[in-house]
């Protein structure tokens, strides 16, 4: 058998595909994350507390409702995305005319109230959610055991973030939106209405972070804190990929996964440590990240 | 003759000295402090929960000890150890705390105990881990109730490698605890004839496990063990559940894992793991007894821990009541006397290096179809004489330990 640094040919394929699947949580997060800043400029901290918001609500109808998955994988993201536009419309709006560290400030305040109320209902541990019996079991590759969920979440994921990038970067609403955030005033003029426009895409962007909280329920426990282990990470995306753009942070976000994962069998001490390392390089070379545009 | 004067004298005045402290009881009220962790990790293993214990220990002893009022009073310590010395020095200082007791966090309860030297009051460590307390860091005023690192190795090492699980690979927490945990165990393992095939450690707070778990599914060792807690114990089992890696034949040997981690992953993914506890709900009459009376007030089943801090508080109320007084050193003096009788533990036994010496068991987590009710878990699998489980005082590194 064929080696690579030692590690046998075996092991590096299942690495990869585990870091892929990784990879699929950081873009889609990311993604939502590089909606919102790239549109309204708001640095959305509460993305992490909004992901496990959209977890528990999918543990909620499956014990409060009896709906499964598949009604979660639906009507968890709208809950969230209502959610954050009640946000939007009450709160987010007034600091818009502001330095960007008010809106941090307040979305990050927002994350530690949810986090709290989380825990003092539910308590720390968490809750299981159940891998759908449609999605159990797996697939042995020869090279490795993938468990089928795996795979859809990949699936799921690559889907989703394309068709974001596609509405944003090919369709006329796509058009109106960037339109928007280059000059609000010249757009309101042409009559279109971008205060709701602002709103729904806030909305949009924390559906994102509701979606993939519904496709991490099953593989992660269901748990106050899960948000604030990803948002770091997510966010060092974000920049490496370059503040608001979203190829940037679909791509990123993917290999950032493939380089984690292989880092775990290499040197795995250092796991956690390797984003941040790529994104000081990647600042000290390219300031405005791999994708962003110098302004 | 001169010297013989000098002795007598200074017994005399020991004496003297012994009598007033017996008549004192300090601020005319005996207070105990449950120093905790109230929102973070560990919340739903002590938290509030055994505030409630604490509370019932009162409430079962009478409310009153020498005909004065026992007090209680609860914080979070947050899991920071400067946090809760300020907190310890404030409460031994002005309120007027008498004991601490719960500290569910190594670095905490190192913190907490220094503390309670310094100001010569009663630490009781019940929550944390570290073996370090009753070793390098002993001391005259710190007990260690529940468990620790060595026990959990120990018990966890020998009965699994006697049970036929002989080749271990470890996932090992990237810090001191988890170090020293897969160092103890691999130890034990080799001690007894099993065989270390080959660990990888991670990083704290890591979210996903299952690169680590291909790893070690690939070492094709009987025995995969867990040197890590927490919430990184849990997505372990949970990764390992996924990738079919107990089905396949492997076991995983979580060395710290509670009954509430159970509780939150469910029986569904759990089943078949090996567990050592230091106490369980449902082990007899009196223990269900206990259980039934705690679930009225709390909602859930009391945990190790809980226990524990319900019997470290009747112990220390029943030390004071023997002492006459609540001043640390003859309270320590009564406490390492007497034996321990209760819920918690039968003819359990404090020793001098501050180790709390009782039963303790290794318990395999039931399948779904074998548990009857809400909080079923265990099916019990050894018991552990007290001194086959702890460390052995010849062992020992406390300075405290005569040799």
């Amino acid at each position: 058998m064929t080696d690579i640094f030692g590690i046998p040919l075996q092991a590096l394929f299942g690495q990869a595909m585990i870091g892929l699947v990784n990879g699929s949580f950081y873009a889609m997060l990311s993604l939502g994350l590089a909606v919102i800043f790239g549109l309204l400029n708001i640095i959305n901290f509460a993305h992490g507390a909004l992901y496990m918001t959209g977890a528990f609500v999918a543990w909620m109808l499956l014990n409060y409702l009896g709906l499964g998955y598949w009604w979660a994988l639906l009507l968890s993201p709208i809950a969230v995305g209502v959610f954050g536009m009640v946000i939007e419309k009450t709160m987010l709006r007034h600091l818009y005319k502001l330095d960007h560290l008010y809106g941090l400030l307040l979305t990050f305040g927002l994350a530690l109230i949810l986090e709290g109320g989380f825990v003092n209902a539910y308590g720390v541990s968490g809750s299981p959610y159940q891998i759908p019996s449609a999605l159990a079991g797996g697939f042995n590759l020869g090279f490795m055991f993938l468990p089928k969920y795996r795979a859809w979440v990949v699936a799921a994921s690559v889907v989703v973030c394309l068709a974001t990038w596609f509405v944003i970067e090919r369709t006329r609403l796509g058009s109106y939106l960037r339109a928007g955030t280059e000059n609000p005033a010249l757009t309101q003029a042409l009559g279109i209405n971008v205060p709701r426009m602002v709103t729904l895409t806030y909305g949009v962007g924390v559906a994102l972070a509701g979606l993939a909280g519904v496709l991490a329920a099953p593989v992660y426990q269901v748990q106050p804190l899960m948000g604030s282990n990803l948002i770091i990470v997510v966010f060092a995306v974000v920049v490496i990929g370059g503040m608001g753009s979203i190829l940037g942070s679909i791509v990123t976000g993917l290999a950032l996964g493939l380089i984690e994962g292989l880092t775990k069998v290499v040197y795995p001490e250092a796991s956690s440590t390797v984003v941040f390392v790529i994104m000081a390089i990647v600042l000290l070379l390219r300031p405005a990240g791999l994708f962003g545009r110098e302004k | 003759m001169k010297r013989r004067l000098l002795s007598a004298l200074l017994v005399a005045t020991i004496g003297v000295s012994a009598v007033v402290a017996q008549a004192q009881v300090s601020g005319d009220v005996v207070k105990i402090g449950v120093l905790t962790d109230m929102t973070g990790v560990y919340g739903d293993l002590g938290g509030q929960g055994s505030v409630v214990a604490a509370q019932m220990a009162i409430d079962d002893f009478g409310g009153k000890v020498l005909g004065k009022p026992i007090q209680l009073i609860s914080a979070d310590h947050q899991n920071k150890a400067d946090l809760a010395a300020s907190k310890a020095r404030e409460w031994f200082d002005r309120e007027n705390v008498d004991m601490i007791t719960d500290l569910l966090n190594s670095a905490v309860a190192l913190a907490v105990s220094g503390v309670g030297k310094d100001k010569n009051k009663v630490v009781m460590v019940v929550g944390a881990a570290s073996s370090a307390l009753t070793n390098a860091s002993c001391n005259a005023n710190t007990v260690h109730y529940a468990y620790d690192t060595y026990a959990l190795a120990n018990i966890a090492g020998k009965e699994i490698v006697k049970g036929g699980g002989d080749t271990w690979f470890f996932i090992t927490a990237d810090y001191a605890f988890g170090a020293a945990l897969e160092k103890d165990t691999s130890d034990v393992v080799k001690a007894n004839g099993g065989k270390v095939l080959g660990s990888v450690k991670h990083p704290l707070s890591t979210t996903d496990y299952s690169s680590y778990l291909l790893q070690a599914q690939a070492s094709k060792a009987k025995i995969i063990g867990l040197a890590n807690a927490g919430g990184d114990t849990v997505n372990s089992i949970k990764s390992a559940s996924e990738f079919g890696i107990t089905k396949s034949g492997q076991n995983l040997a979580a060395l710290l894992v509670f009954i509430t981690d159970i509780h939150s992953l469910g029986l569904e993914t759990t089943q078949g793991l090996m567990v050592t506890e230091g106490w369980y709900w449902d082990l007899n009459d009196e223990t269900r007894k206990f259980a039934d009376r705690f679930l009225a007030k709390h909602k859930a089943r009391p945990t190790m821990n809980q226990a524990g801090v319900y019997s470290s508080v009747l112990t220390y109320l029943r030390a004071v009541q023997a002492a006459g007084t609540d001043d640390a050193q003859p309270v320590m003096a009564k406490m390492r006397a007497l034996p321990i009788n209760d819920v918690f533990a039968k003819g359990g036994k404090i020793r001098e290096d501050g180790r709390m010496v009782h039963e303790m068991y290794l318990m395999q987590v039931k399948k779904p179809s074998e548990s009857k009710r809400p909080w079923d878990y265990y099916n019990l699998k050894a018991t552990i004489p007290g001194d086959q489980a702890f460390q052995p005082l010849a062992k020992s590194t406390c300075a405290l330990v005569k040799k």
